[in-house]
């Protein structure tokens, strides 16, 4: 598979702080990773340092195959970090001109990139007049440019009202269908959770994690079941070898599985028996489960 | 080169602030110089016109000109520490670099806005003292006009040096206000300098030490027109004559501390995490 940013064993002290530990990992072309972690993991420490706004201490990371420079490879690549930077006493027009300079693009896209999220009839308005959800809106419009090879979004839900978030979101996820690798960070893992299919999870600077969303954990996820004959349902999962542990609560029963086992045959098996289920749901443990079962481990 | 220099003057063309400022720097000093060319009538009690004084002569237009003009070079000074610390202040540097310029590109695309303004206003300038001077000089041969024309250069490489030296104190301080504060800063303690040099060694080696100093190198390149032009109305006081040229060995000083400064300016850059 193309890779398009790979990081080997990077680090970055500040003073005696170790914010990025050793860390190693690599991006490749399509999928949708998320960085997840809380704050202060090192999430933004490790995208400053690729893009080239943060000097490493040690280790080295390079961009597509490496014989690109830092700040060439960024041209291709489409970028926000925390807050929307642009001049205030520009346009949004104006504000994407400079950029479409700087990344050596054609001024053609300016119109479509607005368009796309929604600023269009903004266009000659003062960037200084904006709020905070159309400034995050035109970044985006920014970061989209020049067409990039993958795009890198920090916390780019941070301080928006909940009309922002979604607004936010819908975006990324058209931009995602269109097939361009997206790179997230975030400490909202239902953020994550709904748009990622890879993660890296960072702790104090140090990769536990990094990998497919789904094998985050070795799990083969669990049943919530409901019963009228709950004494019998519970006696049969017991003596079941499936399964390994069970707890009740408010009548629902939640029973986790030790190895595979599918809800067609499980509810066949029941049925057999004489236990008839009132309510039947797999599942596997929520990114938010998963990550604290995972931070709570180490 | 063309890039980068489109860049920047897309940052400053676009904000009216620095706009003005740039108009009363190089703009203003020409209207000023135009209007003093010019007969104007005291109340009616007398008549004033420098003309008459000989000082739009050549040559010494050259000297008086550069010098007049460059005392409006404070004004750009602004411009220039303020278009470091708005960068630094709105963050565009940071996203600048994301976007895709280098640190060594972000720093001469504004050094290539120093470069070209002060060649604006050399040319300005030129132009300017060429009409007026050959409209009042009472020689207007050609040997005797492009004499001293080495003060354009001179006027020139001053810009340079002086813009060099804020943009290199916006680099180092982030901030306009500070960065302007640290210039009156140097001003000052170049002069405390010189006079511990004084009092340690004797004037003669203190004022060959001082020559070396940023601001008063710059100085040095075009010194006060008005002994000069007091020299020439008494040529027999001895006493006022002074080394008012500009020479070789003051210019590449400058130079250097320009180079000195953007280097500086790039170095820092380079080390800082944004």
């Amino acid at each position: 598979m193309e890779s398009i940013l790979t990081i080997r064993n990077l680090t970055k002290k500040f003073g005696s702080l170790t914010a990025v530990k050793d860390l190693s990992f690599t991006i490749n072309k399509g999928n949708i990773y998320g960085i997840l972690g809380p704050n202060g993991s090192g999430k933004s420490t490790t995208l400053g340092i690729v893009l080239n706004v943060v000097n490493k201490t040690a280790g080295n990371f390079h961009w597509f195959d490496g014989n690109t420079t830092t700040h060439d490879a960024l041209k291709k690549v489409g970028a926000i970090i925390e807050r929307p930077n642009f001049y205030p006493y520009m346009t949004a027009a104006q504000n994407l001109k400079l950029v479409c300079k700087i990344k050596n693009v054609a001024l053609n896209n300016i119109e479509e990139k607005l368009e796309i999220v929604g600023l269009l009839d903004r266009k000659n308005h003062k960037f200084g007049t904006f709020s905070l959800g159309m400034k995050q809106r035109l970044a985006i419009a920014s970061a989209l440019l020049n067409d990039p090879e993958i795009l890198i979004l920090d916390e780019p839900t941070n301080g928006l009202d909940p009309q922002g978030i979604h607004q936010i979101r819908e975006i990324i996820k058209q931009i995602a269908a269109k097939g361009t690798t997206i790179l997230l960070a975030s400490h909202l893992l239902d953020e994550v959770e709904k748009v990622c299919t890879h993660v890296v999870v960072l702790r104090k600077g140090i990769k536990l994690y990094s990998g497919r969303v789904d094998e985050m954990i070795s799990s083969h996820g669990f049943f919530e079941l409901k019963c009228n004959k709950e004494a019998e349902l519970l006696a049969f999962i017991e003596k079941h070898p499936a399964f390994a542990n069970v707890k009740t609560e408010n009548a629902l029963i939640t029973a986790f599985l030790k190895e595979p086992l599918s809800s067609e045959n499980f509810n066949k098996q029941l049925f057999e028996n004489g236990i008839i289920l009132t309510h039947l749901v797999q599942r596997k443990e929520s990114l938010e489960e998963q990550f604290l079962q995972l931070t709570d481990n180490q | 080169m063309l890039r980068l220099l489109n860049l920047e003057l897309q940052k400053l063309l676009l904000n009216r602030t620095s706009k003005i400022l740039i108009f009363i720097s190089f703009i203003l000093p020409f209207f000023v110089i135009l209007l003093s060319s010019i007969k104007i009538n005291v109340f009616g009690f007398f008549t004033l016109e420098l003309g008459e004084l000989g000082v739009f002569n050549f040559p010494i237009i050259w000297h008086l000109t550069t010098f007049f003009a460059s005392q409006f070079k404070f004004f750009f000074a602004i411009v220039v520490v303020s278009m470091i610390g708005n960068e630094y202040s709105n963050k565009t540097i940071k996203q600048n670099l994301i976007d895709g310029l280098s640190k060594k590109e972000f720093i001469l695309s504004k050094f290539y806005a120093i470069v070209f303004f002060s060649l604006i206003s050399t040319v300005l300038i030129g132009l300017i003292s060429l009409c007026i001077g050959l409209y009042y000089s009472s020689y207007t041969e050609f040997g005797i006009i492009i004499r001293e024309t080495n003060f354009l250069l001179a006027y020139f490489v001053k810009l340079l040096g002086f813009f060099s030296l804020c943009l290199f104190l916006g680099m180092l301080v982030k901030r306009s206000a500070f960065a302007l504060a640290f210039l009156f800063v140097l001003f000052i303690s170049e002069w405390i300098i010189f006079g511990l040099l004084t009092w340690q060694f004797d004037h003669h080696v203190a004022s060959k030490i001082q020559n070396f100093f940023p601001l008063q190198s710059m100085y040095n390149l075009i010194e006060q027109p008005f002994q000069r032009v007091a020299m020439s109305k008494f040529p027999e006081k001895a006493e006022l004559a002074y080394d008012y040229l500009v020479h070789w060995h003051e210019l590449v000083i400058v130079l250097g501390w320009t180079a000195l400064f953007i280097f500086l300016s790039f170095k820092l850059l380079k080390k800082r995490d944004l």
